[in-house]
């Protein structure tokens, strides 16, 4: 706006107290009133609201800098207090003070030697704990010292002085005025103060007993006008008012020479109005209310905790052009796309910059206006003016549209977006999106992305910002985009990966199935593949050579399944195996590991949503529905299932009289009590997991439980046994259940049943049914984990925070040093190995492949080369 | 549970070494920094209790480390 501003460079920044005479050069005005406004309304001159100290009703010009509301930055006055009072927030200082010099001479209560003695001490205190520790610790050696009841350079005897919270001194319990605190203080020299750990020069001691009172501006404590016309003033206003008035009262009654008690009295109201002033929060004293009885908001209140200046206003941020609400999945977007209700993107928009190519093409939207979507929703003059488009001023809107404008135009699709979910606790909660603008009122997105932001959709809400610039756009999309993110900072494994019935779907597709080349033809296109031209010419083709087509003609990989069964990849052709959540998965997946390192993130994106979308149009072919027979388990293995569980209890019995006859021999470190209890939680949980293996033996094959299981979309066996056969012990705090009634868990046992089923063990399963006490046992560890959870959440969040402030600046310099903000010194070699995790393979750099690759796939026996001097590491 | 063993023989003290002035200087100069940026051992560690060391003494550390092998780190000592 204006091009006169002056730059200057901050040298220092220096802090002290605020004297008198400063106090009173830079106020505006004296007030000496306590009333605010006249009958007119207008502010009274000398009042606290007095318009020298700046505006805030329209119209009004302020008397000391002329200028109106919101250009006037306000201006202090000050007040004139009848009697000295203390600065509540300087009491630790003016005590160690009055405790350290002499009442008599000012002088430091310790030989000079005995300070030079100390010298070096100090010198550390002071780097590390800073003035206070300094101060504390010379008090310290003056209260240690015997000369402290006399000086030792006038030899005047000195007295106990002691604080009375919160601002009361004593002296050998006779109480010291603020004048007599003041003139003590005045006594002590510069020199002297500055072995204290005080610099005279800026804060002079006698400073902070107040004999003037700062008044601050009007501006930072504004009146508001409720709807019945009745104005309502700040609580610092009130406040003010309070010490106004109190200060009128002591003056008169002074002069009036009223008795000494009557002064003492409105003196230390006085004391309390000031301290109240600057702190409403001071543990010994009632905090100043308004007329209903809540505490009034004063200077400290207004600074410190969560909702004060620092953390709310200052550290916590606000923005514009964002949106937040519930997200629901669409299998259909990719998964660096974010579905927008229409709804939202009428709101949120993107300037536009209008120049003499776009002019036509940006006028249309300005045409539309704010209703009709495509359209805008304000232009800008090029000298910075904002208009907004009603259907008043579209028309003229459009004729004045020329370029140099800005037209902020409606949210379209493919347009940047910064999509997140708190809470944000590592960088992958925040990334870029391309816009799709859909039907409906939620937020879209692909499942495989749920991952990193731990989304689901069981009214989850996430936010939406928009980049208003071309840097930051160009910065969300080259740093932010979701397929620069597959890759995790802390594992170097991706983090984005097939889930549920994509790797189900995957998993019955790479099995030994066959279709004729129609069906395969349409499962591919259903999977947005148009290319066909790399399936085999036959008629009919295999599982394996339908999810070859996805994968690069050049790809040799080999590696793992769940199961353990080798995955042979070799030159885009699936050989041997079949693709589960060991290597399409998020977190496991080497396989989606090795494409991003070859193909780059743009590919391994692009593969990702069509394997996903592959495994779900072979779902949709195939059917996947949980059968209730499914958990049918055969005659055998029920009977063998049920020996197992009858063998494990027979054996807790028989610890049972083993740990009562006292014959069993204890554990290290464990009392008898505990080693049985121990042994038998092992019992049991190796019948439970016996019980499992029987159930995935005897599963039936192929069926949808087994399919889901297999490829490591959901469940485990353990849950399929649950239902089918043996839901297993219920733990509580690392053991059986105990507690409960005296000597058993519930009243339908014997006292001191220590037999399985009697301490939390459940024999059957969910499909045959609980007994009652299950019940109990499985309620017990339910509310036990939920608890757990409740708690445990904020705790971790606290430390997290913690963590992540301390460590914020940390970063790794070219010479592979961690350093702080300072220059020094975390860690000499970043990880003590140099790797940066993100570019290994689970932290771990892949040296085979690398000379595999640089020979050309012919291995040397030499191996064991130092995985950092590798050039290729990176 | 008085032990006359070496608090510098323990398996679980990794080695410390005084660097003469000469790697002390070599040291800093290829770091670019001043004593001030080295991390801090006080002179008084237990592990130090052995070695005769003043402040101003850089002292050389290696200890297995989880992701290399071996891990090579120092520390200046300081009084107090
Ligand atoms: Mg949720
Ligand atoms: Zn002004
Ligand atoms: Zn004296």
């Amino acid at each position: 706006m204006d091009n006169q501003a002056i730059y200057k460079k901050i040298g220092s920044i220096g802090f002290g107290l605020l004297d008198p005479i400063t106090n009173k050069k830079m106020s505006a005005a004296k007030i000496v009133t306590p009333e605010l406004y006249d009958r007119e309304g207008y502010p009274v001159d000398g009042g606290l609201m007095d318009i020298r100290m700046g505006v805030i009703d329209p119209g009004l010009r302020c008397k000391t800098c002329g200028q109106k509301i919101k250009e006037c930055p306000g201006h202090f006055g000050y007040m004139e207090l009848a009697r000295p009072v203390i600065h509540i927030k300087f009491v630790t200082l003016i005590l160690s003070l009055l405790r350290g010099t002499c009442k008599n001479c000012g002088k430091i209560l310790i030989p000079p030697e005995k300070i030079a003695e100390h010298a070096a001490e100090l010198k550390v205190l002071e780097e590390e704990g800073g003035d206070e520790e300094r101060r504390k610790f010379i008090t310290d050696i003056i209260y240690a010292s015997k000369i402290a009841t006399k000086c030792p350079h006038c030899k005047a005897k000195q007295q106990k002085i002691t604080l009375e919270k919160p601002y009361t001194f004593l002296e050998d319990d006779k109480r010291i005025s603020p004048i007599e605190i003041r003139s003590r203080l005045e006594k002590i020299s510069n020199e002297e103060l500055a072995i204290m750990g005080v610099k005279g020069e800026s804060a002079r001691p006698e400073w902070a007993i107040l004999t003037i009172l700062a008044i601050p501006p009007v501006t930072m404590r504004p009146s508001i006008t409720l709807e019945t016309g009745e104005r309502s003033e700040d609580d610092l206003t009130h406040k003010l008012g309070d010490i106004v008035r109190i200060n009128q009262r002591l003056f008169e009654n002074i002069n009036a020479g009223a008795p000494e008690i009557i002064i003492e009295d409105l003196w230390d109201l006085l004391q309390y109005h000031v301290t109240t002033f600057f702190d409403n929060e001071i543990a010994q004293l009632p905090p100043a209310r308004h007329r209903n009885g809540q505490p009034l908001k004063t200077i400290t209140e207004r600074i410190k905790s969560k909702e004060g200046r620092i953390r709310h206003n200052l550290a916590g941020k606000r923005t514009n052009f964002s949106a937040r609400t519930v997200i629901s999945p669409d299998p259909m977007l990719s998964i660096n796309e974010v579905g927008v209700p229409e709804l939202i993107a009428r709101k949120l928009t993107v300037p536009e910059r209008v120049t003499e190519w776009n002019l036509e093409y940006l006028k249309e939207f300005v045409k539309k206006g704010p209703e009709n979507y495509p359209g805008s929703n304000y232009i800008i003059r090029p000298d910075g003016k904002k208009k907004k488009i009603t259907s008043e001023t579209q028309e003229s809107c459009v004729e004045e549209l020329q370029p140099g404008y800005v037209v902020e135009r409606h949210l379209m699709d493919g347009d940047i977006a910064i999509f997140n979910r708190q809470p944000s606790l590592h960088r992958m909660s925040m990334m870029c999106h391309k816009v799709r603008i859909l039907p409906g009122k939620t937020l879209r997105l692909n499942v495989a992305v749920c991952a990193p932001y731990n989304a689901d959709f069981d009214g989850d809400e996430m936010n939406l910002h928009i980049p208003q610039t071309e840097e930051a756009r160009a910065e969300a999309e080259q740093l932010m985009l979701v397929q620069t993110q597959i890759i995790s900072p802390r594992d170097g494994l991706a983090v984005i990966g097939g889930t549920q019935d994509a790797l189900s779907g995957n998993y019955l597709l790479t099995g030994e199935t066959e279709f004729t080349r129609r069906k395969a033809i349409e499962i591919l296109s259903s999977a947005g593949i148009s290319e066909f031209s790399r399936l085999p010419k036959k008629e009919k083709i295999t599982g394996k050579e339908i999810f070859s087509i996805l994968i690069p003609e050049d790809f040799s990989f080999r590696g793992e399944t769940k199961d353990g069964h080798p995955l042979i990849i070799k030159k885009g052709v699936l050989m041997e195996g079949r693709m589960d959540s060991a290597n399409l998965g998020e977190g496991a997946g080497l396989f989606l590991r090795s494409i991003h390192k070859q193909y780059g993130p743009e590919f391994t994106a692009d593969v990702l949503s069509k394997i996903f979308k592959l495994g779900i149009a072979v779902l949709m072919q195939h059917g996947q529905s949980a059968v209730l027979s499914d958990l049918d388990l055969p005659h055998k293995t029920k009977e063998s299932i049920k020996k197992i569980i009858e063998e494990a209890e027979e054996k807790i019995d028989d610890l049972i009289v083993e740990y009562k006859k006292e014959t069993m021999d204890t554990l290290p470190g464990r009392t008898l009590k505990e080693t049985f209890e121990t042994k038998c939680l092992e019992t049991l949980n190796k019948a439970r997991n016996k019980v499992v293996n029987a159930v995935s033996d005897s599963s039936v094959e192929g069926s949808h439980f087994e399919n889901m299981v297999r490829s490591g979309g959901a469940g485990k066996f353990l849950h399929l046994t649950q239902m089918a056969a043996c839901v297993g012990q219920q733990a509580l705090r690392g053991g059986r259940i105990s507690s409960g009634y005296k000597d058993r868990t519930l009243s339908a046992f014997k006292k001191g049943d220590l037999r399985a089923a009697a301490r939390g063990f459940i024999a059957g399963g969910f499909k045959d049914g609980l007994k009652p006490a299950d019940f109990f046992f499985m309620g017990i560890t339910g509310r036990d984990g939920l608890m757990d959870t409740a708690l445990r959440t904020p705790k971790s969040g606290y430390l997290y925070r913690r963590l992540a402030n301390a460590m914020q600046d940390l970063r790794v310099e070219y010479d592979e040093t961690v350093r702080d903000s300072g220059g020094k010194i975390i860690q000499f070699q970043y990880g003590e190995d140099g790797v940066d995790v993100s570019k290994s393979e689970k932290g771990k750099i892949n040296v085979k492949r690398i000379v595999e690759n640089a020979t050309g796939g012919k291995t040397q026996s030499r191996q064991s080369r130092d995985v950092r001097n590798s050039p290729e590491a990176n | 549970m008085t032990s006359t063993k070496k608090t510098s023989k323990h398996e679980l003290i990794p080695v410390h070494e005084k660097l003469s002035d000469t790697e002390k200087e070599k040291l800093l100069s290829a770091l670019g920094i001043s004593f001030r940026e080295i991390p801090k051992i006080r002179k008084n560690d237990p592990a130090l209790a052995e070695m005769d060391v003043k402040a101003g003494d850089i002292i050389k550390i290696s200890r297995k480390s989880v992701t290399a092998k071996n891990t090579v780190f120092y520390r200046g000592v300081t009084d107090v």
